[in-house]
């Protein structure tokens, strides 16, 4: 017979968003708040970062993944939250009742509210459609990381190809020059190095060849990686050897509990679509940090998860909106994606204070935020497909309208090397 | 690293490398693919001493690792055929063992759909041909009555023919069960043991294989892509010549498997059943094969432009995959002949026996084929020996993911693969199996760990710990 356990708040996934939402509960003196996690720890994927710098909006000092998922488990702790490791939900009922594969059977939990915090990963090689055979050594920085940190093993490469220069990509080359592993190359599709001057400096200083505006056109080999071969934008294919590929960022919303759970999934986000309390389309289910779209870093999604929880308890209060009041938000033309998806104009003590919009190429042009066919917000900008772009949500709410918005961003021009 | 270093009951006795090994046995199956598995376990229940040769490091290397994992009714298959007969045989022993194997079955039925007014004039026919192969349920349907039992697909369907009997089953702990019931009646399975030379001497067969010299009375050749070259390397000439046929698949998440409960089918062309849209035992959906010849025996490709056509044609007939996620894709090698019918010589004086050509229906058939083998060997070369009583009776692990999984039962340690429920005693009860697995592709197979959307993003780590020490190539090292 299945245990079953009732809760104020059941928190799926201990990340730094579900382990902060969790925090803020207890704060607001909610009673009984579990963390679900999965895992062997709580921390999410900080507990496989062996580099800085995280944790300066939380501890207020840089500090490596490791070190900062240890504080934040520390923090959890002491703010008395029951952290149930090893238990993976299987199911999301209606009215907050969660099927949980725990090893000493299965637990049937009830809570008031839910808070999905399940996080992000990314995409393998299998969803990319990538040509080639499969051998072994093609992996995700996750996995990289993994296996260097947490297992203390070698993948079983040497001179891996790392496709991707954003902060993750930078983060699996620093990851590998570590352990005594040199990469032979990195592939980028963009023209230039994603991540941020000075950061996009690293690969040049350590001498890395970079091919930009190239992208992987197949992997070859028999039992392992033996070769990839290069597309670049203009001109002939060319083979790199090298014995594995580490694919990396390409993050995408791990949403499948959710889904399953028939929550509706925006399809521009991938992830659930919320209202700017967090709320799903199931008003007892709450989400909260890279759930929401890929991805932002462990210190938004910390303060995200801090919000959604004070939203979750000003709920139990009664002090939210109804449900089904909320104005849509459509994402229009060059718009990646918005988040939060629903938004109450007079609604109170907002959780998310701004929209956060990503463009789907790199542009000029202007950004416009409009209700009803009529522009409540415009503004010109420049923006790349990586760059956050807020727009606070007081600049384009006005009193006594009541039609959805939709945001669209008009390029006047398209940056050179689209993504 | 040295062969002593693996796990696994079966492993550890084996001898050294190139060792004289001192038995005859009756018969020496060579290739253990889904078929050398069916047989070797069909010599095994009749008394036989049996020996299985492979060349790769685990069994389903070959054409056995990729397929549709359909039981086919033979509804379409050749009347009168060979194929057709052990297909029907192959079915039926399926649905009599897979209780007590503990196999699964997932009972979808299929549907032949027409999508176009010339597919629509051919149903007749393959309704016809059906009941000629004794599959006598088959139904038409009328567009209405076809979108009424799977209202997901796509208005632009004309009719369809159901068949009730065609179902999905798991197409790799199957033959894991057969070799595994072989080897607790006494076979014994050889892996990295291609056969290099055979001469047939006096009475029996002399197998020189990468494991070392080996007897037998007979020789059965199960080696599929290989099947013509074992065959001349032995006989001296070969009977067929193996074409290889490429096909590739896609398969999508779990949630697309709401969407449809009946297999498709397409109207059949004359080189391939064509692509199917069918559910799979472990609760996805799949699309695929197509049917590419190529000349490489050993590695098949996936192609980024045939993948995205594969899911554009399953969107076409299932609309509601448009923008479902893709958790995996991979590409198969049938057997393909120069002939389209199943190739098999019996040498009587010889004492050998191919069973070769054996396409998609193999994963069907394979029960079948076995029997057939038997009986083309019975009263000559095999006799019947009282049929040794197993200690314990053959069990494997259930996948499927509409009956209860591991993780159901307490006391499992941990979940190790998130993405397909796989739990840390699964994975160490198959690294500890009677027949356990030679690679990482092996543990995947038997215990579906890295199979789920993530692809190993969260499990990869874990996995290379679990697995150090077991395979030659290693996921990572300590």
């Amino acid at each position: 017979m299945a245990e079953r356990l009732g809760c104020d708040v059941a928190i799926v996934g201990g990340g730094p968003a579900g382990l902060a939402a969790a925090i803020a509960l207890r704060m607001r003196d909610v009673g009984r708040v579990i963390v679900l996690e999965r895992e062997d720890e709580v921390g999410g994927v900080p507990r496989h970062c062996g580099h800085p710098p995280f944790g300066m909006r939380e501890f207020g000092y840089p500090m490596t993944g490791m070190s900062y998922a240890l504080n934040l488990r520390r923090l959890a702790i002491r703010s008395g939250i029951e952290i149930r490791t090893r238990h993976s939900v299987v199911a999301l009922e209606p009215h907050g009742r969660l099927s949980v594969a725990a090893p000493d059977g299965l637990l049937h939990v009830e809570a008031k509210r839910v808070v999905l915090a399940t996080g992000a990963r990314e995409t393998p090689r299998a969803a990319m459609l990538l040509s080639g055979n499969r051998p072994l050594g093609v992996i995700n920085t996750g996995a990289l990381q993994a296996c260097l940190h947490l297992e203390h093993l070698q993948p079983g490469f040497r001179r891996p190809v790392i496709v991707g220069t954003d902060l993750i990509g930078l983060s699996a080359l620093w990851t590998c020059l570590g352990h005594g592993i040199r990469p032979a190359a990195i592939i980028e599709s963009a023209d230039r190095t994603v991540a941020r001057w000075p950061l996009g400096l690293f690969p040049r200083l350590v001498g890395v060849p970079m091919f930009f505006g190239s992208h992987i056109a197949a992997i070859e080999g028999g039992g392992r990686v033996e070769r990839v071969m290069v597309q670049p934008q203009l001109g002939q294919s060319f083979a790199i050897d090298c014995d594995g590929v580490v694919f990396t960022g390409m993050f995408v919303p791990e949403a499948a509990l959710a889904s399953a759970a028939v929550i509706e999934i925006d399809r521009h986000s991938s992830g659930p679509a919320i209202d700017q309390y967090g709320r799903c389309s199931d008003p007892v289910v709450f989400a909260a940090g890279n759930l929401l779209r890929p991805i932002e870093t462990s210190g938004w999604c910390f303060r995200e998860g801090r919000r959604i929880g004070q939203a979750v308890a000003d709920d139990l209060q009664g002090f939210l909106p109804a449900p089904a009041s909320a104005l849509r938000v459509i994402a229009g033309t060059g718009v990646k994606y918005i988040v939060p998806q629903r938004i109450f104009p007079q609604g109170p003590r907002s959780a998310l204070r701004e929209l956060q919009i990503r463009a789907v190429l790199p542009a000029s042009g202007v950004m416009r935020v409009a209700q009803d066919g009529d522009v409540a917000w415009s503004k010109r900008m420049s923006t790349r497909p990586e760059r956050r772009i807020l727009i606070p949500l007081k600049r384009f709410l006005r009193d006594g309208r009541s039609g959805n918005f939709k945001v669209v961003f008009e390029s006047s021009s398209v940056a050179a090397g689209k993504c | 690293m040295s062969l002593t270093g693996y796990a696994g009951s079966a492993e550890r006795k084996l001898p050294s490398q190139g060792a004289d090994h001192n038995f005859t046995a009756d018969v020496a199956v060579i290739g253990a693919g889904v078929v050398g598995c069916a047989v070797a376990r069909r010599m095994a229940l009749l008394g036989a001493k049996v020996l299985l040769l492979e060349k790769a490091a685990d069994i389903l290397a070959g054409a056995s690792k990729a397929n549709s994992a359909l039981l086919h009714t033979g509804f379409d298959a050749p009347p009168g055929s060979l194929e057709l007969q052990t297909m029907q045989a192959g079915y039926q022993e399926y649905l009599a063992i897979k209780d007590q194997l503990n196999l699964p079955l997932l009972e979808t039925g299929a549907m032949v759909v027409a999508w176009t007014a010339g597919e629509q004039a051919m149903l007749e026919g393959i309704a016809g041909i059906a009941r000629q192969n004794g599959v006598g349920d088959v139904r038409p349907l009328t567009a209405a009555e076809a979108r009424a039992r799977e209202p997901g697909l796509a208005t632009h369907l004309r009719a369809a023919l159901l068949i009730p009997g065609e179902h999905v089953i798991d197409p790799w702990s199957a033959p894991l069960a057969y070799l595994t019931q072989a080897v607790a009646l006494g076979a014994e399975a050889f892996f990295r043991a291609e056969v290099l030379a055979g001469r047939f001497e006096g009475d029996h067969w002399h197998l020189e294989t990468a494991r070392g010299h080996f007897t037998a009375r007979t020789v059965i050749n199960c080696a599929g892509l290989y099947g013509d070259k074992v065959e001349r390397l032995c006989l001296g000439d070969a009977h067929f010549a193996i074409r290889p046929r490429k096909g590739q698949f896609v398969v999508f998440d779990k949630a697309a498997a709401n969407l449809l409960a009946t297999t498709i089918l397409p109207v059949p062309t004359e080189r391939s059943k064509g692509v199917v849209l069918a559910r799979t035992i472990f609760g996805n959906l799949l699309v695929g094969p197509t049917a590419e010849e190529q000349d490489c025996r050993d590695l098949a490709a996936v192609d980024k432009a045939v993948l995205s056509a594969l899911i554009a044609k399953a969107i076409d007939m299932l609309p509601g995959l448009d923008g479902m996620q893709v958790t995996a894709n991979y590409a198969g090698l049938r057997p393909a002949s120069e002939n389209k019918a199943y190739r098999i010589r019996h040498e009587p004086e010889r004492h050998w026996i191919t069973l070769g050509g054996i396409r998609s229906t193999g994963l069907t058939s394979a029960l079948g084929l076995a029997r057939h083998a038997a009986d083309l060997l019975l009263g000559t070369t095999l006799h019947r020996a009282p049929v040794k009583t197993q200690s314990e009776p053959t069990h494997v692990p259930n996948l499927a993911e509409h009956l209860p999984r591991d993780w159901q039962v307490p006391g499992y340690g941990e979940i190790i693969c998130h993405c397909e429920m796989v739990t840390r005693r699964e994975i160490e009860a198959a690294l500890k199996s009677p027949v356990p697995p030679g690679d990482f592709g092996g543990l995947r197979r038997r215990t579906r760990a890295g199979m789920g959307r993530c692809q190993g993003f969260y499990c990869g780590a874990k996995l290379a710990r679990i697995t150090q020490g077991h395979f030659a190539s290693p996921l990572a090292n300590g």
